[in-house]
């Protein structure tokens, strides 16, 4: 079971064509990160497209009942 | 240790279903996906024997007459009262799914309105990260699975902390500790630190107010909703330290500490300082060289830490002197530091394998929180959302109060990669990594090997068919040739290790032989 929720998910991304970004590693300093601007813009659009329709409808149906 | 992630879960445009059903259904779900199954079909009846909430760790027991119905945690929902709280359920005929204990040592279970992962007992950080996010795609294989079946709602599950309409849920830590240590020098050595970790821990959140309708960001999903010092309750008037005594192993020996106040993490790195400098702090206040402050106020500081995510509010102590939140954990971790190197734990090549690791990576997170938090976006949860937060409003120039951006934060802990922001930036390489995605898919089937969880996970692997119920510190087994079940007590933690019972289990593919052997060898 495992190893078949590994292959969907590797499968998933194969899918998308996600592009590796040249983007600075993790704990580089900021101004470094903000420098990659146009990786930073593509990294948006990207999730402007996965971002569920209609933003205010969604976050007001997202209503729980009491957990601990 | 151990975590317990209780998921947000929604059937999106679906106003009328029962919360408490559809999180049964992703008990279901899970319980026919996997091939674990136990008796009845896959589901593993808990065995309530141990279970005692209402046992207070200050010495008393509160009185089950006077407690609030969300606290009696010890007994299961039923169909009935499902049908009480109303809204739509399904076939009424089908059985409702509960409870499962999975191969891998974890339960999965209802809990209160929602679907609840409590991993198995680890021994250290690191895997209380790996069977932590084991949890996530144990999530994502239900989702997946009840999209695919026709009658059932499609379901999303999100690993946050509240809906941002005056609702939270929790997400618990569980730390074994000796029972000798007095209960008041836990309250005094953790408040501190619990007031100010959540500038590592904290996963984000757009939103000020239990009702989330004040505008900015915060640092922690939980801090508005906790009203108390120190208490039993977890779902009314949270407290700082919760007082719920259920040792799940020998009582006169061990305290399990509940600990609530945490957020759930997805970012390891948060989640692998929570784990690993809480567990530092305990051993320090076990052995008196935890650092000695007290906050003034420390539920409201616990707040006022959370909204001031720039770092820079001072806040008063006790004794009249203030602090700021990176000031306090430089504290501990500066007692840390010297505690660890005394007691060898942290030594290179003859420490434990792990203090040194966490002692290093919380010293450079707080180096990294004083020059510049933001530079820790590929590490913390709470900053990485917020950097993507903040890269929507540079460009669509939203106000804090824009949903999309309410949006971003509920939908940065979507369980989906193809739909959770945080997996997005995950596979940009924007996120470190701690432990590799094969070892979090194998944890999903596999038990630790150094806990009891060994032994629980086994059983339900090799011979889940005759187990007809487990807890923490109990497998029970149901043989055709036997009138009465065997239940099999597991109440020390560190026993039922695949060093001391992995022999058994191999040697025997028969339950009886193996019940038999098992017998007595331990009697």
């Amino acid at each position: 079971m495992a190893s078949q929720e590994q292959k969907n998910v590797s499968s998933r991304t194969d899918e998308e064509h996600v592009e590796d970004l040249p983007l600075p590693a993790p704990g580089a300093d900021s101004a470094a990160a903000q420098a990659a601007t146009s990786g930073v813009d593509d990294l948006l659009d990207e999730i402007d497209g996965v971002l569920e329709a209609n933003a205010e409808e969604f976050v007001r149906g997202f209503v729980q009942k009491g957990g601990q | 240790m151990g975590a317990e992630t209780e998921y947000g879960i929604h059937a999106p445009g679906e106003t009328s279903f029962n919360a408490t059903w559809l999180s049964t259904q992703v008990v279901h779900a899970y319980s026919r996906e996997t091939s674990h199954r136990a008796s009845a079909g896959g589901e593993t009846r808990w065995d309530y024997t141990d279970e005692d909430p209402l046992a207070d760790a200050r010495g008393w027991s509160y009185p089950r007459s006077a407690a609030h119905p969300s606290q009696l945690t010890d007994t299961e929902v039923t169909a009935a009262q499902i049908a009480l709280e109303g809204g739509e359920t399904g076939d009424p005929t089908e059985p409702l799914m509960m409870n499962m204990v999975l191969g891998n040592g974890a339960r999965l279970y209802v809990d209160h309105a929602h679907p609840e992962y409590s991993s198995p007992e680890v021994t250290n950080p690191l895997d209380a990260v790996r069977w932590d996010a084991a949890g996530d795609l144990v999530a994502l294989a239900a989702v997946r699975r009840i999209a695919a079946t026709d009658g059932v709602p499609a379901i999303n599950l999100y690993k946050n902390n509240t809906d941002n309409k005056s609702v939270s849920y929790g997400s618990h830590e569980n730390y074994l500790m000796p029972r000798a240590v007095p209960f008041k020098d836990i309250v005094s050595g953790l408040t501190p630190f619990f007031v100010t970790r959540a500038i590592m821990c904290g996963a984000g959140r757009v939103g000020i107010g239990q009702d989330g309708s004040g505008a900015g960001f915060q640092i922690s999903q939980r801090a508005d909703f906790f009203e108390a010092e120190v208490g039993l309750e977890t779902t009314i008037r949270r407290p700082i330290i919760n007082t719920r005594d259920e040792p799940h192993a020998v009582a006169e020996k061990y305290r399990r500490l509940h600990v609530i106040i945490g957020d759930a993490n997805l970012a390891q790195v948060s989640n692998y300082l929570k784990f690993g400098t809480t567990a530092l702090v305990l051993d320090m206040i076990e052995h008196g060289t935890a650092p000695q402050l007290e906050f003034a106020n420390p539920v409201a500081t616990l707040r006022n830490i959370s909204h001031d995510w720039e770092l820079r509010e001072r806040h008063l102590l006790a004794d009249g002197s203030t602090a700021t939140a990176l000031e306090v954990q430089r504290q501990y971790l500066n007692a840390a530091i010297a505690h660890c190197a005394a007691n060898g734990s942290s030594h290179p090549e003859t420490g434990d394998g792990h203090t040194a690791g966490v002692l290093a990576k919380w010293e450079q997170v707080l180096d990294g929180l004083e020059s510049d938090p933001m530079s820790l976006s590929g590490q913390l949860e709470w900053v990485a959302k917020l950097s993507l937060l903040q890269q929507y409003r540079a460009r669509d120039k939203m106000a804090w109060t824009d949903p999309r951006l309410g949006l971003i934060d509920l939908q940065w802990s979507d369980v989906r990669p193809e739909k959770g922001l945080y997996y997005k930036l995950l596979q940009h390489g924007r996120m470190e990594r701690l432990v590799t995605d094969e070892s979090i898919a194998a944890a999903v089937a596999n038990p630790p090997t150094d806990t009891r969880a060994y032994f629980r996970g086994r059983c339900i692997q090799e011979f889940g068919a005759n187990v007809v119920g487990a807890s923490w510190d109990s497998v029970i087994f149901e043989l055709p040739q036997l009138r009465r079940l065997q239940r099999i007590s597991t109440k020390e933690p560190l026993r039922g290790t695949r060093e001391l019972t992995g022999k058994l289990f191999d040697a025997n593919t028969e339950v009886a032989g193996f019940l038999a052997q098992l017998l007595a060898d331990t009697h």
